[in-house]
């Protein structure tokens, strides 16, 4: 104990501790509990170079010279004056500082002590939390030394919980301060906090237990909005991976009617396409790997795109009107070009890096999001309205509705059809093509990487509505968040079962899908 | 009323070269001693045998998509059911010579701390059930999809999506170990059935003897059906369908007959090559051998029965004889086969035969072959 | 295949409509009043009436876009208007009915283009076609499998086709198209038949002909002819409907319609 009694002492007095008697002299000691002292008191003092002594004596790297109690931490052959950080001349005489496991615990709270004192903010919001998910009966003193001098209104509410917290445990508080702790602890809000509320379950006051009750029923509620909000989101993550694989299959199919079934092998290449730019650019210039995915887009899109071209120029121009016939061809082109690029890079899965701005998370009102996602997210939503635009205004948009509607017409007006259908097709593929590059950032690259997405995206399209885009936006979100959100209950196979069966009875429902084009010439 | 044969011309070759390969393979193989020129191994037969139910489940999947226009990419599915249905049966005959030697749990039931026989699992000691379920699991199924799909109209590649979302379905599910079905692993390791050990080379022959008959008896019912009344309903509603039902038919109903009497022969054909491969696992749900086995249908020559087994045979040969020879081509030849088949040999081998030699009467029952595509001429019906 | 199938038709019926509305409302065979249909905003059908007794003949003309087709689609189950009253032999409603049941009432149709089975022979599309029991497994083993040459014979010598019977349909010219779906009309023996331009296609002398032939049906069967052909409509000596706008223009002898000034207006020309 006299090591908090030191502390408290020296925490109080705080502004004198930087001239109260050094402790280094203690840990020349055999004695563990001057060792002890010294530890305590060195977390006290608030010397920048403590923590380093700490970790030295914690690694068994701390000596001291019996002669004059000076103490050495050794680096490696080299040796250093602890207090001063200067080097010093090898000795032969020193003694090795020993640290037990009462030792080494007192480092440790030494260390988040040392840390509630430590300049940076971040580094005191995370010793608070620590305090609080320790609730280290034995650190509040420090707390409210830290909570005396905290300026920062969000390392002082950390402060204030992690009070809180450690009050709750420490016997003998008071009723009243065990009730006014509550509410800080509820307003944080997290698993943690309830914990800590729960530990009130066998209180002697009915008035604690009772507020510990409604504390941790709100903390509930709160949790359970916030794990929904935060499945949606991955709903939403997973609605837009969708959205990218199938969007280019609601112009193939959707607008052409026709079934591409190597349209996940257009994927496949996008994503190949971004891990060989990634290559060159590594190879060649590797400051612009920033600039990596930006540069694989417009690439992806036009080897993708022309794959498509030629697929369309001399396979399904021959087959239009006969969609069984096509499934049939392009599955075959499927095969082959999965083989291909077996051949060509391996059956096993290529490594594709991520730029800086795609890793990481942030936290958003206690919903975590990882940028990558966000990115996906955002690119998803813009190829979608990129698409839009381009079917609904431009002249090449114009044609292609014009072609699809009624192509003897269309032709009668001058419109050369054959160009049209190949560079729809072309444009088709080319969006798989770049949701390639996106989903490289989320998934194996592997000569099998678009046979995963296939059937996904044909049931996004049947189920949003053949030729409706709307459709198929709807339909990815939906099928997206409404798979997370039975995640938790049945586990993903099934929910991903259960996703599949849904569209199998929803298809019976609606043949033509959540967004149908009404009118006679649909149905015949 | 002239009526068609039930066997014509082109079905006794069928039956006799069938029947031939049945009294010859087991000759050689049991007839001749190893190492006798003529022997042949019963590894061989055994592939032989493979290739016969794969036929089945050609000839199945033929009576659907080349009579009445169901292309069907999940007959893989029922295939595989009755290969499980068997392989429950084979799983329970092992008894207690499991590595755990546990008299009622198959192993991979002891690994995974099973306490009890799953209630699906009861009866499946009797070889009589389970051959009941054979045909019963994968036709309830192929009723209950059908019925359902066929009734609300759902046709053309809409339903060719779906069945492939079903197949898909399955496959996930049966990789899942809380299935009680073995997971990822399957069923293997079997011993015997009916008592006769299924490594013998005389289970061996005769597996191959049965599935070379039921290959002729689904020959026959599929042609019984396609050549009565009922197949020309049949082949109608593959044409026109909207039309049979302003003459009072309901082509939901003869969909769904042929839809589940087919997925029942795609049963059996799993069923007999369960023992003859001595292992059913959840790969042989994947849409891919699905989508294969639409393949041998083309190749053989859609709405000839006939064909369909042909192709597949012809098929699976290659199959193996190129991934011995070369692995890394098959995949590329199987691609170009599905191209140039639907490019340049729309009727298959068959059907251009027929085509050929017996004259446009012969082929008229085939699906046709659109000559203008119905977009570019797209007035329709109505006005 | 299904109970459903089996039991006679106005028991179907009945258990459908309750027997509130058992009682007979009209006497008419086919009795449409109202029927509106519209089609993503268009509308193409306007609140139509029509009323055709039993046996009656009766030809309907009205140019393009007046509602002809799309009155045989609500008729027939095709269509599901939005609106109205379409009663058939004054019990059944057939708007509660799909396709084949309504066929199995007792009304058949002839489509404008001629559709009939193109793989099979002249023969069998007769065949398909002869009324009898409809069901899956009738058809397996029952009696479509029996059915003696001749039953079929007698109708293709009617509709002139029988030197072609083993002929697969696909082969047959246009003209002969169209006789095979009226010979296929005539097989299903309906109660009503709906004909919708049964002579486009067709030389003067086949004209002739079915005029004929769709006369003598009409003996003891109750037709609806669509037609442009003014001189066939002539031939056929009924009453006339004209339509316009998905409505009735007008109604009455070939003579008072042709006469009617509206008539001509949209629809002879002046």
């Amino acid at each position: 104990m006299t090591r908090f009694l030191a502390l408290l002492l020296l925490l109080i007095a705080a502004p004198a501790c930087a001239q109260a008697p050094s402790p280094y002299e203690k840990f020349a000691s055999d004695n563990y509990s001057d060792i002890d002292a010294g530890v305590a008191g060195l977390a006290a003092s608030g010397d920048p170079r403590a923590g380093d002594i700490l970790a030295a004596l914690s690694d068994g790297r701390l000596f001291y010279r019996p002669a004059d109690k000076t103490l050495f931490i050794k680096q490696g052959p080299a040796l250093s004056d602890a207090r001063t950080g200067a080097p010093a001349p090898a000795d032969d005489g020193l003694k090795l500082v020993r640290a037990n496991t009462r030792i080494r615990r007192a480092i440790e709270a030494a260390q988040g002590q040392l840390n509630l004192a430590s300049p940076n903010a971040g580094r005191r919001r995370e010793a608070a939390d620590a305090v609080f998910k320790a609730r280290d009966v034995a650190a509040l003193p420090a707390l409210d030394a830290a909570l005396a001098r905290e300026t920062d209104a969000s390392v002082k509410r950390t402060l204030t919980e992690a009070r809180a917290a450690v009050l709750l445990v420490k016997p003998g508080t008071s009723e009243g301060d065990r009730l006014s702790a509550i509410p800080p602890i509820q307003a944080r809000g997290d698993g943690d906090a309830m914990g800590a509320l729960r530990g009130l379950s066998a209180d002697p006051s009915e008035a604690v237990r009772a507020a510990a009750a409604k504390g941790i029923a709100a903390i509930e509620t709160k949790l359970a909005l916030l794990n929904a909000a935060q499945n949606v989101w991955y709903g939403v993550s997973l609605g837009s991976v969708l959205l990218l694989a199938a969007i280019g299959l609601a112009i193939t199919f959707g607008v052409m009617g026709v079934i591409n079934m190597a349209h996940g092998e257009m994927v496949m290449l996008g994503a190949y396409t971004t891990f060989l730019v990634q290559e060159l650019i590594r190879a060649k210039a590797p400051g612009l790997f920033g600039w990596s995915l930006a540069i694989s887009i417009p690439c992806a899109f036009v080897v993708a795109g022309a794959v498509g071209v030629l697929i369309e120029r001399f396979i399904i121009r021959f087959l239009y009107g006969r969609p069984l016939e096509t499934l049939l061809a392009t599955f075959g082109v499927s095969l082959a070009l999965q083989q291909t690029v077996r051949s060509i890079f391996g059956p096993t899965n290529r490594e594709v890096g991520a730029p800086a701005f795609m890793s990481g998370a942030f936290d958003l009102f206690g919903l975590s999001v990882t940028l990558g996602r966000m990115w996906i997210v955002a690119f998803s939503i813009a190829v979608f309205f990129g698409l839009m635009f381009v079917l609904r205004k431009t002249s090449f948009g114009l044609k292609t509705r014009a072609v699809t509607q009624n192509r003897r017409m269309a032709a009668a007006m001058g419109i050369r059809t054959p160009y049209v259908d190949a560079m729809t097709f072309g444009l088709g593929s080319g969006i798989a093509g770049i949701a390639g590059v996106a989903l490289s950032q989320i998934d194996n690259v592997s000569p099998n990487l678009g046979q995963s997405y296939i059937i996904d995206s044909f049931l996004v399209v049947v189920f949003g509505g053949v030729g409706s885009l709307w459709g198929t936006l709807v339909a990815a979100l939906t099928l997206g968040v409404a798979n997370k959100l039975a995640e938790p209950y049945f586990g993903a196979v099934l929910a991903k079962i259960g996703m599949l069966v849904f569209i199998i009875l929803f298809i019976q429902k609606r043949p033509r899908g959540l967004f149908a084009l009404k009118g006679r010439a649909v149905e015949s | 009323m002239a009526r068609t044969r039930l066997i014509d011309p082109k079905g006794w070759i069928f039956l006799a070269a069938l029947a031939a390969i049945c009294v010859i393979v087991p000759l050689l193989n049991l007839g001749f001693p190893p190492g006798s020129a003529l022997h042949l191994p019963t590894y061989l037969v055994s592939l032989f045998g493979k290739y016969l139910a794969f036929a089945l489940l050609a000839l199945a999947l033929d009576l659907v998509w080349g009579f009445c226009g169901i292309l069907s990419l999940g007959h893989g599915a029922f295939f595989a059911l009755g290969g499980y249905a068997m392989g429950m049966y084979l799983m329970r005959q092992i008894g207690s010579r499991g590595v755990y030697g546990n008299p009622i749990l198959p192993d991979f039931m002891v690994f995974l701390n099973y306490k009890d026989l799953p209630w699906y699992w009861l009866g499946f000691d009797h070889f009589a059930f389970a051959a009941l379920m054979v045909l019963a699991v994968p036709g309830l199924l192929g009723f209950v999809f059908g019925w359902l799909a066929f009734r609300s109209r759902v046709t053309g590649v809409y339903l060719s999506i779906i069945t492939q979302a079903l197949t898909y379905a399955l496959m996930l599910a049966f990789f899942r170990n809380d299935m009680g079905l073995g997971g990822n692993n399957g069923l293997t390791d079997f011993k015997d059935l009916l008592g006769f050990n299924v490594q013998a080379q005389g289970f061996r022959v005769s597996i191959f003897v049965a599935t070379g008959v039921a290959l002729a008896i689904g020959y026959l019912i599929a042609r019984f059906m396609t050549v009565s009344a009922y197949g020309k309903i049949l082949i109608a509603v593959r044409d026109a369908e909207s039309r049979t039902r302003f003459l009072g038919y309901r082509p939901e109903h003869f969909k769904t007959l042929a839809f589940t009497i087919s997925a029942m022969m795609a049963g059996v054909a799993g069923a007999l090559y369960v023992p003859q491969v001595g292992i059913i696992n959840p790969g042989e749900f994947a849409p891919t051998n699905s989508i294969e086995a639409v393949i041998w249908v083309a190749v053989g020559g859609r709405g000839t029965l006939v064909g369909a087994a042909l192709g597949a045979v012809v098929v699976n040969y290659a199959k193996t004889v190129l991934t011995g020879v070369m692995p890394d081509a098959w995949l590329f030849a199987l691609g170009a086969l599905f191209v140039v088949v639907t490019l340049f040999l729309p009727r298959g081998i068959v059907g251009t035969a027929m085509e050929k030699f017996g004259g446009r009467r012969a082929a008229a029952t085939l699906p046709p072959e659109p000559e203008i595509p119905p977009q570019l001429a797209e007035e329709g019906q109505g006005s | 295949m299904s109970m459903a199938e089996t039991l006679p038709p106005v028991t179907q019926q009945g258990l459908e409509l309750g027997p509130a509305n058992r009682k007979k409302t009209t006497g008419a065979l086919l009795y449409l009043d109202d029927l509106k249909v519209t089609f993503d905003g268009y509308r193409a059908l306007r609140g139509l009436s029509l009323s055709l007794d039993r046996n009656e003949m009766r030809a309907i003309i009205g140019p393009n876009g007046a509602g002809k087709t799309t009155m045989m689609d609500c008729v027939t189950g095709k269509t599901r208007p939005d609106t109205g009253t379409a009663l058939f032999d004054g019990t059944h409603d057939l708007l509660k009915l799909d396709e084949p049941a309504i066929a199995d009432l007792g009304i058949g149709r002839k489509f404008q283009k001629p559709t009939v089975f193109e793989s099979h022979t002249v023969a069998d599309n007769i065949l398909l076609a002869l009324k009898g029991p409809r069901a899956g497994v009738a058809s397996l083993f029952g009696w479509r499998n029996r059915v003696e040459a001749e039953s079929i014979d007698e109708i293709l010598t009617v509709v002139g086709l029988l030197p072609h019977r083993m002929r697969p349909a696909a082969d047959l010219s246009h003209g002969q198209k169209q006789w095979l779906e009226i010979g296929m009309l005539l097989a299903q023996d309906p109660k009503l038949l709906l004909v919708d331009e049964p002579v486009a296609g067709m030389t003067d002398a086949e004209t002739e002909a079915t005029a004929i032939l769709l006369r003598t049906i009409a003996k003891d069967h109750a037709v609806v002819v669509v037609e442009h052909d003014m001189a066939f409509v002539r031939a056929l000596g009924c009453r006339v409907t004209c339509l316009h706008e998905g409505a009735v223009l007008a109604e009455g002898s070939i003579d008072s319609v042709s006469a009617d000034p509206r008539v001509v207006e949209v629809y002879l020309g002046r």
